[in-house]
């Protein structure tokens, strides 16, 4: 019965926001901790009403740090969380995505991207963020994060986010935008028993001899959670697996962050979601994520009838960046068109991959997404 | 086939709302996709305000209204920021007792709606926005009557059904009532 | 005999991680005594040990985590209640007790603190004040006396403390003591008291601090400081805290708070029960 509730099956009409927060119920998330912030508020609201009704938790917390923190603190208590934010809260909450790394928390933290820096556009979309979800935290580490380009995917891929959460027991973020976030529309949510849920692997010895930080062959430690009778301790302290401080010793040091940061590398293909859209002979490419990929296909389409060669290449996962690919992709175009809303930030990890094909970046900033007309344009212009 | 809408009026107009209703009689009721965006903060609370649809056959990619095909307007100052925004022969509707200083532009079809006065009639100002619905429906045939009726049921204040029914057929009527008096048929 | 053995041997071998001795802390400190206290608490109370999460946030005492053998985490600076917030809330079954220092709690963390005990969020706060930040060298923290010297306050302390009972009382704690390390029976009787009340808890433990912060201030040994603490201790059960000031000459010790009042948890249970119930009167129409 309480199961049922969590997923609204059938189809709605829901904004991205919203369709967010049934996306985190439908995979099993009961705890949310969060703090009100523009354009991601509706998401709290809809988890204040709804996690109640399946008798989970929606914690207002004093700000963004106490919010990730709680979070952290419910994951390690065996449940799946989440928070959701924008710009200033996401900056708060660096430190402790740090320590959601470091002790291996499976969590979600959606980010609704709005204009930066500071304060900046609150209503306004942006993929400014993006680079700051890649490096914000102090240290070396890597990160997952998802960029959905529908409202349906926004459903989709919070349930995605978790499932990769639980599996690599990492912080997953969800980088949306304020169009999306608050754009509505149809969204077809199927049957609780279609939808995959992946839930952390628990450890399969004995209390006395469990290492909570060793890990498994795809270098994911098993976890326990507070309560179960394990007794382990976790630290934001360099550790072995036994998780003892080990804060003067080179090779804890070394075998500890590799192995953090191996975890998402050795398992990038697994992990990547990418679309190719009429890239098998297109000469020129648009290289595009989040809504930006929707015009960025409208203009693809749109010069393809001109008898232009050009095609897409959407990234759904834009962290861990899949370089091998755009290498290969790069070798066969003639240039790469990289629409972002913000200064150029994914474009130099796509220069990077590019080696010798020139990248355009199409660099937009303001109140509103790239039209399709201005990257057919670049497009036309870049096929010269 | 694609369609860009925008409705513009003043906050507590129930704009936002209207473009909500819009979209869901299209692509819940009705067989068609629909995307709606909206302008939001301290303006949906009594500034201007803006809600956009996109309505098409296949799949949207853009999900932006860029040149409307079918511009509602509700208030003056709507009426002075939208009303050269449209395409070439755009339907434009306008609540003719909240617009009185007009400069109707050449190559659009203005459909002259009293929706605020009716509703005040029906005894509430504030379902003008069904009485627009309601207009809509008849003259551009975006979406069919069955499908905004059931749009507009699932939106409303239960106890409201009647007035709300009542505000959407009389809009519905005006606007069939336009058409045969201009002698234009329905988009 | 051998250290594994003397450990092993101990009475109280089973609250600690063996593995994790010989522990950081200095002779002398207090948070010894504290650690010892709450174990003695634990161990009268017979409470199951798998149900007893230990938080900390950094500094000295935030070492404590560690060396405790229940599930324990050790967080960012400050972050510990927020984080036990989210741990008592997902797991109510859970006793909660954050453990940790006057810095880490009342400086980068004084936020968490007064909110979690504004709504009165079933965890237990056990405070270590040794007027200083101990792991960094000695600087001054937001209980450090007037005109106290520290390495960051080297003309002495200009800044007014927090009278950190009086904090804890204003901002909802439905229980809130003060002791020094000297009055371990009664510093153990408050935790066991904190234990078995359901809400937020608050027991400040003034505590030596023999290599920095007593040597800079010059009040002798670490058995100086407790002969200190046993002349200027005076008792006062259910005195006003915000009268319960710390001064050269007088600590205000005792139970200045023991009151009665509805939980988070048990107002998010009821509420959640209303919610369900309604939800199925709805269902079943």
């Amino acid at each position: 019965m309480q199961k049922n509730r969590a997923v609204l099956q059938g189809t709605h009409f829901l904004s991205g926001d919203l369709a967010c927060a049934e996306g985190a119920l439908a995979a099993g998330c009961e705890f949310f901790g969060g703090y009100p912030i523009t354009p991601a508020t509706e998401i709290a609201e809809r988890m204040a009403k709804r996690l109640p009704e399946i008798g989970g938790v929606y914690l207002q917390m004093e700000d963004e740090i106490a919010s990730i923190a709680a979070v952290i603190g419910a994951s390690f208590a065996g449940k799946k969380a989440m928070t959701a934010t924008s710009g200033p809260g996401f900056s708060l909450m660096q430190e402790n995505i740090g320590l959601a790394v470091m002790t291996e928390a499976p969590l979600v933290i959606v980010n609704i991207m709005r204009g930066g820096p500071s304060t900046g556009q609150p209503t306004m979309p942006s993929q400014q963020d993006v680079m700051q979800a890649r490096w914000g935290s102090h240290g070396d580490y890597e990160i997952i994060a998802l960029a959905p380009s529908s409202v349906q995917e926004m459903f989709d891929l919070t349930i995605e986010s978790f499932n990769l959460a639980e599996t690599y027991r990492v912080p997953v973020m969800l980088l949306a935008d304020a169009t999306i976030g608050h754009m509505w529309e149809r969204v077809k949510i199927p049957p609780q028993e279609e939808i995959p849920l992946s839930w952390r692997k628990k450890p399969e010895v004995a209390p006395a001899k469990y290492k909570p930080f060793k890990p498994d062959e795809n270098l994911v430690p098993p976890m326990a959670c507070f309560g179960e009778g394990y007794r382990f301790h976790a630290t934001g302290l360099t550790h072995n697996e036994e998780g003892a401080p080990a804060t003067v010793s080179s090779e804890a040091q070394d075998r500890l962050v590799r192995r953090l940061c191996n975890k998402i590398r050795r398992n990038t293909k697994e992990i990547m979601k990418i679309e190719e859209i009429m890239l098998d002979d297109a000469e020129i490419v648009v290289l595009a994520y989040g809504i930006t990929s929707r015009a960025a296909l409208s203009a693809v389409r749109m010069v393809r009838k001109e008898g232009i060669k050009a095609g897409l290449l959407r990234l759904v996962t834009i962290w861990p960046f899949p370089t091998e690919l755009v290498t290969q992709i790069a070798k066969k175009s003639r240039a790469i068109v990289v629409p972002e809303m913000n200064c150029g930030q994914l474009v130099r990890e796509v220069e990077r991959a590019a080696k010798t094909t020139p990248v355009l970046l199409l660099s937009k900033l303001g109140e509103e997404p790239h039209r399709p007309s201005e990257i057919s344009s670049a497009l036309r212009k870049a096929i010269k | 086939m694609r369609t860009e809408i925008r409705i513009a009026g003043f906050g507590g107009q129930g704009i936002i709302r209207s473009g909500l209703i819009l979209s869901m009689a299209a692509c819940i009721y009705g067989d068609k996709n629909a995307v709606q965006t909206q302008s939001y903060g301290p303006e949906s609370r009594g500034g201007s305000c803006k809600s956009e649809v996109v309505i098409a056959d296949e799949e949207i990619d853009f999900p932006l209204v860029d040149e409307p095909d079918v511009v509602v307007i509700m208030s003056q100052e709507a009426y002075h920021t939208y009303i050269n925004t449209a395409k070439e022969n755009a339907s434009i509707l306008v609540d003719s007792e909240m617009v009185t200083e007009r400069a109707d532009p050449p190559n659009t079809k203005i459909f002259n709606v009293p929706a605020t006065k009716t509703a005040k009639e029906l005894g509430k100002a504030i379902i003008a926005n069904v009485v627009m619905l309601g207009a809509l429906v008849s003259l551009t045939n975006l979406v069919t009557f069955e499908a905004m009726k059931e749009a507009i049921l699932r939106n409303i204040p239960k106890g409201t059904e009647n007035l709300n029914m009542k505000a959407f057929e009389k809009g519905y009527d005006f606007g069939k009532k336009l058409l045969k008096k201009k002698n234009v048929p329905a988009n | 005999m051998k250290k594994s053995n003397i450990l092993q041997n101990h009475p109280f071998a089973k609250y600690l991680r063996q593995d994790r001795m010989p522990h950081i802390w200095c002779a002398g400190c207090g948070n010894g005594i504290l650690i010892n206290s709450f174990i003695n608490a634990l161990d009268e109370l017979s409470i199951d040990l798998d149900k007893v999460v230990v938080v900390s946030g950094i500094g000295c005492i935030g070492r404590a985590a560690g060396y405790i053998n229940v599930d324990s985490f050790h967080t960012t600076h400050g972050r510990a209640i927020a984080f036990a917030t989210g741990v008592k809330l997902a797991n109510p079954e859970l006793k909660v007790v954050v453990i940790s220092g006057d810095g880490d709690l009342f400086a980068i963390g004084g936020n968490h603190f007064i909110h979690a005990a504004r709504r009165n969020v079933d965890i237990k706060v056990i405070c270590a004040n040794n007027f200083t930040y101990g792991m960094t060298g000695g600087q001054y923290s937001p209980t450090t006396p007037l005109e106290s010297w520290t390495t960051t306050t080297p003309y002495g302390s200009i800044e007014h403390p927090f009278n950190l009972v009086h904090l804890a009382a204003a901002s909802g704690a439905i229980y809130v003591a003060r002791w020094t390390t000297l009055q371990v029976r009664r510093l153990k009787n408050s935790i066991k008291k904190s234990l078995q009340k359901e809400g937020f808890s608050f027991i400040e433990v003034i505590s030596p601090c023999p290599t920095i912060y007593d040597r800079y201030n010059k009040l002798g040994t670490a058995t100086d400081v407790m002969r200190l603490f046993k002349q200027i201790s005076q008792v006062q059960h259910g005195y006003d805290p915000s009268k319960a000031v710390i001064t050269k000459n007088q600590i205000m010790v005792g139970e200045f708070m023991d009151i009665e009042k509805p939980s988070y948890g048990r107002l998010l249970r009821e509420m959640t029960i209303r919610v369900q119930e309604k939800l199925k009167g709805e269902e079943s129409k």
